[in-house]
């Protein structure tokens, strides 16, 4: 065998949340080890939360993550709400329930589109994207912003939901589900999206306990978790809707999954626009006027998993200590499994599986030959050549490219 | 598996490792137990409860550094935090790693903003701030 060879994949590049640098170690074509360093974009936001009011916190958490960007104040609220023993309205509950939802839509056609990108198939990506819009509309309507929605508080919500929106909303889901027929159609059944995917990328069950891998990385291995069900938490548990799994580990599994949970969220958002009807107007929030000393612990299903956050306060108005868990710190981890033993162009699909959130636009992914000091790809070449590797599926399908 | 199934199992099973039991609120429940026992501990509720290790936690307190292992059991809903109490003069303990990998990033976060020593961790570097920090200052104590 030859000598290995790194391939780094940034600290900037768009497969990822925030900037990390991941090393690939290469013999050939085959990807034999990888090494991660972290903390290029480390903002201490539990030190800062610390210093923050309550109130102010929840401004704080909605910025660790730009695309799940509800996912904390939900857990964030669920862990205050639990300190000061507040029970909030139903109303509250489905709203909360309905941003939660729209989020983990818009985030999953985020995910397929790039997904799609990195196969080479850009068809996909310009559907995902453009049906995603409206669902980023939907926000701007609700709470005036396209992201970072700031809807949350203690013991309620910041803007409630009339009538007319209701109509609005309803008139979207509608478009979402005929445009999620479309992408899962896209999806399912072309032979060459199943040989790029099906058997790459495979984390079993045994690694997703082992790295205790949460959301549709999880789902997608056969291990049925699901917070939404298991620590039920706002109206999750008034509506009818189940918990998505597959078997098979892989790229294509990891695929479905998401796929099939956007339908299951088109239902809970329409179940929760029904009740919402009947929920009397304006009802949105039961006043906390103080949080008494004691620890939290909240919990809420982000679109790539379990969020976690614990709360410790001494009675005053500001946390003592804040401990936040995201899903990609553990989701992430399990790229030792799934990567190795992986062609470079299959790599990059391992690594986009988890979903570890498409926030950053720049890419600076360089392969160098080591021994030698020569630069062999950069981070589109890198992407052209899982392109190339689809192409030539195609062609030896005897299929159009 | 319900709250007191729950501890009638620990009990059966460690004792003498047990300090506290504190019953929270509905689905909550914290256990205090001995630093020596964490290893045996965490692999009774990992390996026969089967209970999954969602993070750990290092509080700066009154008490020392303390350490909480969230568990959540994901039958009932219930998340278990499992808790011990370190001297804050030498804060160490066993590593979970060779239990579980999810352990590996937290302990080395830990070691980082608490200074707490892992013992028996493979690879204990710095997690986030490699070679952008001084050495021997932990942000997340509340020495001063």
């Amino acid at each position: 065998m030859g000598e290995k060879k790194i391939i780094p994949i940034g600290p900037y590049h768009p497969l990822q949340e925030e900037p990390e640098l991941f090393k690939l170690y290469c013999e050939g074509e085959i990807v034999k080890d990888i090494k991660w360093e972290t903390g290029y974009n480390h903002r201490g936001i539990e030190k800062l939360s610390e210093r923050k009011t309550f109130d102010q916190v929840f401004f704080l958490v909605e910025r660790i993550c730009g695309i799940c960007s509800t996912s904390h104040p939900f857990a964030f609220a669920n862990a205050m709400e639990e300190i000061a023993g507040v029970e909030i309205p139903d109303r509250v509950k489905y709203i909360r329930s309905i941003i939660g939802e729209l989020e983990r839509i818009h985030s999953h056609l985020l995910w397929v589109g790039l997904a799609g990108h990195f196969l080479g198939y850009n068809t996909v990506f310009m559907w995902a994207w453009k049906y995603r819009e409206p669902v980023l509309d939907l926000f701007e309507m609700i709470t005036g912003n396209r992201n970072n929605y700031a809807m949350f508080k203690i013991g309620g919500v910041r803007r409630d939901i009339t009538a007319a929106q209701i109509k609005e909303i309803e008139k979207v889901m509608e478009v979402v589900k005929k445009k999620t027929d479309l992408l899962t159609g896209a999806v399912m059944d072309d032979p060459v999206i199943h040989a790029r995917t099906k058997g790459v990328g495979v984390l079993t069950r045994e690694d997703v306990i082992d790295y205790a891998a949460v959301g549709p990385t999880a789902r997608a291995s056969g291990v049925d978790i699901d917070i939404r069900r298991d620590d039920p938490y706002a109206a999750y548990p008034l509506v009818n809707w189940k918990v998505i799994t597959a078997a098979g580990g892989d790229v294509f599994a990891k695929a479905e999954v998401r796929l099939l949970e956007m339908y299951e969220s088109v239902s809970i958002i329409m179940q929760c626009l029904e009740k919402l009807k009947k929920e009397k107007e304006g009802v949105t929030e039961v006043q906390v006027r103080e949080v008494p000393e004691g620890m939290g612990t909240g919990r809420a299903e982000a679109p790539r998993g379990e969020v976690f956050h614990l709360v410790v306060t001494d009675g005053s108005n500001s946390p003592v200590r804040h401990k936040i868990r995201a899903p990609s710190y553990t989701n992430i981890a399990t790229f030792k499994k799934s990567c190795v033993g992986q062609t470079i162009a299959d790599a990059t699909i391992a690594l986009a599986a988890v979903d570890p959130c498409y926030c950053c636009t720049e890419r600076m992914a360089s392969a160098w030959d080591l021994p030698g000091g020569n630069r062999l790809y950069n981070g589109r070449e890198l992407v052209e050549l899982s392109i190339q590797k689809t192409e030539a599926i195609r062609r030896k399908m005897g299929r159009q490219i | 598996m319900d709250k007191k199934e729950f501890i009638d199992t620990v009990r059966a099973g460690f004792e003498a490792d047990l300090l506290k039991v504190e019953e929270l609120k509905e689905r909550r429940m914290s256990i205090y137990v001995k630093p020596s026992a964490i290893v045996n501990i965490a692999r009774f509720l990992h390996m026969h409860l089967h209970f999954r290790f969602i993070i750990a936690s290092a509080m700066h307190t009154k008490k020392g550094i303390e350490i909480l292992y969230h568990f959540s059991d994901d039958s009932s809903g219930t998340i278990i935090n499992v808790r011990v109490v370190l001297d804050e003069k030498k804060p160490e303990i066993e590593s979970l790693t060779g239990i579980f990998q999810a352990a590996d990033w937290i302990e080395r976060e830990m070691h980082e903003i608490m200074g707490i020593n892992f013992l028996n961790h493979p690879n204990l570097e710095k997690l986030l701030s490699e070679g952008n920090w001084a050495e021997g200052v932990y942000p997340y104590r509340k020495d001063k």
